[in-house]
């Protein structure tokens, strides 16, 4: 699918005025009655510091105008397409870790400002391309057959010396290692997926409507029956 | 993994021992031993968790040997091992005890 | 023993934690004894650890009452997994409540631990959020990293995202490792072989000398120690704030500006070239030295 008919199908037609420079997107569309804005990347794009940048940076301009106008904080839409965070010695020389670091504070102050963050997976969610912002919303949906995962069975088998046949058959019985945004879901890491066949655009207007600010994931993940030992772990923690 | 669990008889611990302490790291070629008090005063019980198979004589052995050099009577050891050598094993073993015992505290 | 002489980098993470603090302090939330290990590990017939490779706990430094989280960088590389990530949110879950005067996070960890990839991407996000959430509530965040696993993948993320930075020269700080860069791109774009290099890309004189470590001290428990101390005075004085929209942007056009001064460096050189009148000589200065020319520079 093109990223015209699913901007398209998400918000409407007509209803988004999105802007792409290379691999970044953003710009401000409507959900039903209300505006809100984009931001995103596109194409499986690997988050180097360029990318990181210019995410952080439309952030904190959402924010600066929404401020600045006297309007009511409008609702953030994270796009995430990425294949992970841009593997370089400059990249890392200049410390990407503290780019990602910068682009989740300018996530928590729109948090912080009233902003409700939605983010929607529409290609592959990687690693730490998925840590930096999509995986910061407060509420998290995935387009149909989108790829959402830290490393493939083969590359998992490579590093950990376990066969790709032994990580297959357990990958049936366990979301917790393979890759798949089913097992995020069973997981509380992906609140919804999303059927090829539903009208999108009210999907939206659902998952906006249930973006709470507080971090239910854990909880979720055992209710789902994914993450059986977070919740109780952080609780004896946190309370014995 | 292979699991298996030994109760040596071994003289009883002449302190007193109330708490759980833990030494050694789980990395390849070293385990860690939790030591905790137990109810038998005139044995020594000892839960191993190994990643190299089919070594459970020579555990037997290095085991036997502590429990015979050592008063460990009313305590329990629980091992994670991550194929350490004998030698490893009774050098942790010394260090277990010594720690428990507020040694080296 | 001589406290005075023990090496952080060669230390496990619980000699760390008990020379760091008050001596005999430490009390010890989940401990071993209540063998919260991974069953995940177990599944894939991989080895447990009792603690599964991270101390919780609280203690007193210098009289003042911490939260400290100490992952063991020598079980599978200090990675994060379901239990372990759910240690340290659970511990920042609890300063909220229990209101210490700091927590530190002594961050020895590859990221994710890939046994239980899923699970440790998503513990990871929430210890991010939980540790916003403590600044935000006027307690500070300390991330001491000096250990043989650095702070890579989703904990070199942490380890920005807290208040101030501890690293000795030993410490690595970073998002991809070495490694994973030379397997991908090649030997030619990154020898993970080549320690010297290594160190000027990852290493703690490079994090400082760029500002992202806030302390650059020896590779001795006490070092680390005295840091904290003083770290924890300073913040006792003026508790954090959450960023506001002038500070963010601020740290945008910081960026911004090392992004374009930087933009074909491959070596810590080249940043050092920008600080130190003797740019060569920055791996041979000691610590005290350092800290002297990077002040005089500043």
């Amino acid at each position: 699918m093109n990223g015209e008919t699913m901007f398209d199908r998400l918000f409407g037609a007509g209803a988004h005025a999105l802007t792409t420079e290379g691999l970044f997107l953003c710009g401000t569309a409507r959900i039903g009655a209300q505006d809100v804005a984009v931001v995103g990347t596109r194409d499986h794009a690997a988050i180097d510091g360029t990318i990181a940048l210019r995410i952080a940076e439309a952030v904190l301009h959402v924010v600066r105008d929404d401020a600045a106008g006297g309007k009511p904080p409008r609702p953030i839409v994270f796009i995430a397409d990425t294949q992970g965070q841009a593997l370089s010695r400059h990249e890392e020389l200049l410390g990407l870790n503290g780019y990602f670091a910068h682009i989740v504070r300018c996530v928590d102050l729109a948090r912080r400002r009233g902003h409700r963050l939605l983010t929607v997976i529409s290609g592959e969610a990687v690693s730490g391309g998925f840590l930096a912002y999509g995986l910061m919303a407060d509420r998290i949906c995935a387009l149909p057959n989108s790829q959402v995962r830290v490393m493939d069975l083969r590359a998992m088998s490579r590093v950990t010396k376990i066969s790709l046949e032994r990580l297959e058959e357990l990958a049936k019985r366990s979301p917790v290692f393979a890759p798949g945004a089913e097992n995020y879901w069973r997981m509380g890491g992906i609140h919804e997926i999303w059927s090829e066949e539903g009208d999108w655009s009210e999907c939206m207007a659902t998952a906006l409507s249930h973006a709470a600010n507080s971090d239910d994931r854990a909880a979720i993940g055992l209710e789902r029956g994914g993450r059986l030992l977070s919740a109780p772990t952080a609780q004896i923690v946190a309370s014995s | 993994m292979e699991q298996f669990t030994l109760t040596l008889p071994s003289a009883a611990i002449p302190q007193n021992v109330t708490s759980a302490t833990l030494c050694g790291v789980v990395s390849s070629g070293n385990l860690e031993i939790l030591v905790e008090p137990a109810a038998t005063s005139d044995a020594c019980r000892i839960v191993v968790n190994t990643s190299a198979h089919g070594f459970r004589d020579i555990w037997e052995a290095v085991l036997k040997d502590f429990a015979r050099r050592h008063s460990v009577g009313g305590l329990s050891l629980s091992i994670n091992d991550a194929g350490a050598t004998p030698a490893v094993v009774s050098l942790r073993l010394d260090q277990a005890f010594e720690t428990c015992r507020g040694e080296l505290a | 023993m001589n406290g005075l002489q023990i090496s952080y980098f060669e230390a496990s993470a619980r000699k760390r934690l008990s020379e760091l603090v008050d001596a005999g302090s430490l009390v010890e939330f989940c401990p071993p004894e209540m063998r919260q290990t991974s069953p995940h590990l177990a599944m894939l017939d991989a080895p447990l650890a009792f603690d599964d490779g991270v101390v919780t706990g609280r203690a007193s430094l210098s009289g003042h009452k911490v939260l400290v989280a100490a992952q063991e960088g020598r079980f599978n590389g200090g990675a994060v997994g379901e239990v372990h990530g759910a240690k340290i949110r659970g511990l920042l879950d609890r300063a909220l409540s229990e209101r210490p005067t700091a927590v530190l996070l002594l961050i020895d960890s590859g990221g994710v631990r890939l046994h239980e990839a899923n699970a440790g991407l998503i513990a990871i996000s929430e210890i991010m959020r939980a540790v916003l959430r403590v600044q935000a509530a006027g307690i500070p965040v300390f991330a001491l990293v000096g250990g043989s696993c650095g702070a890579f993948g989703g904990m070199g993320i942490v380890t920005r995202l807290c208040t101030e930075v501890v690293m000795s020269e030993q410490g690595r700080l970073g998002l991809s490792g070495p490694e994973v860069i030379e397997t991908v791109k090649g030997v030619e774009e990154f020898d993970s072989r080549d320690r010297a290099l290594v160190w000027r890309i990852t290493g703690g004189k490079l994090r400082r000398a760029l500002g992202e470590a806030t302390l650059l001290v020896d590779d001795l428990i006490p070092a680390f120690r005295t840091a904290a101390v003083s770290l924890i005075e300073r913040y006792r004085a003026h508790p954090p704030v959450p960023a506001d929209l002038d500070e963010l942007l601020g740290v945008q056009a910081e960026l911004t500006e090392r992004s374009a001064r930087f933009a074909a460096a491959r070596d810590g050189r080249e940043i050092w070239a920008n600080t130190f009148a003797e740019a060569s000589r920055v791996p041979e200065m000691t610590v005290a030295e350092f800290n002297i020319q990077l002040g005089e520079a500043a």
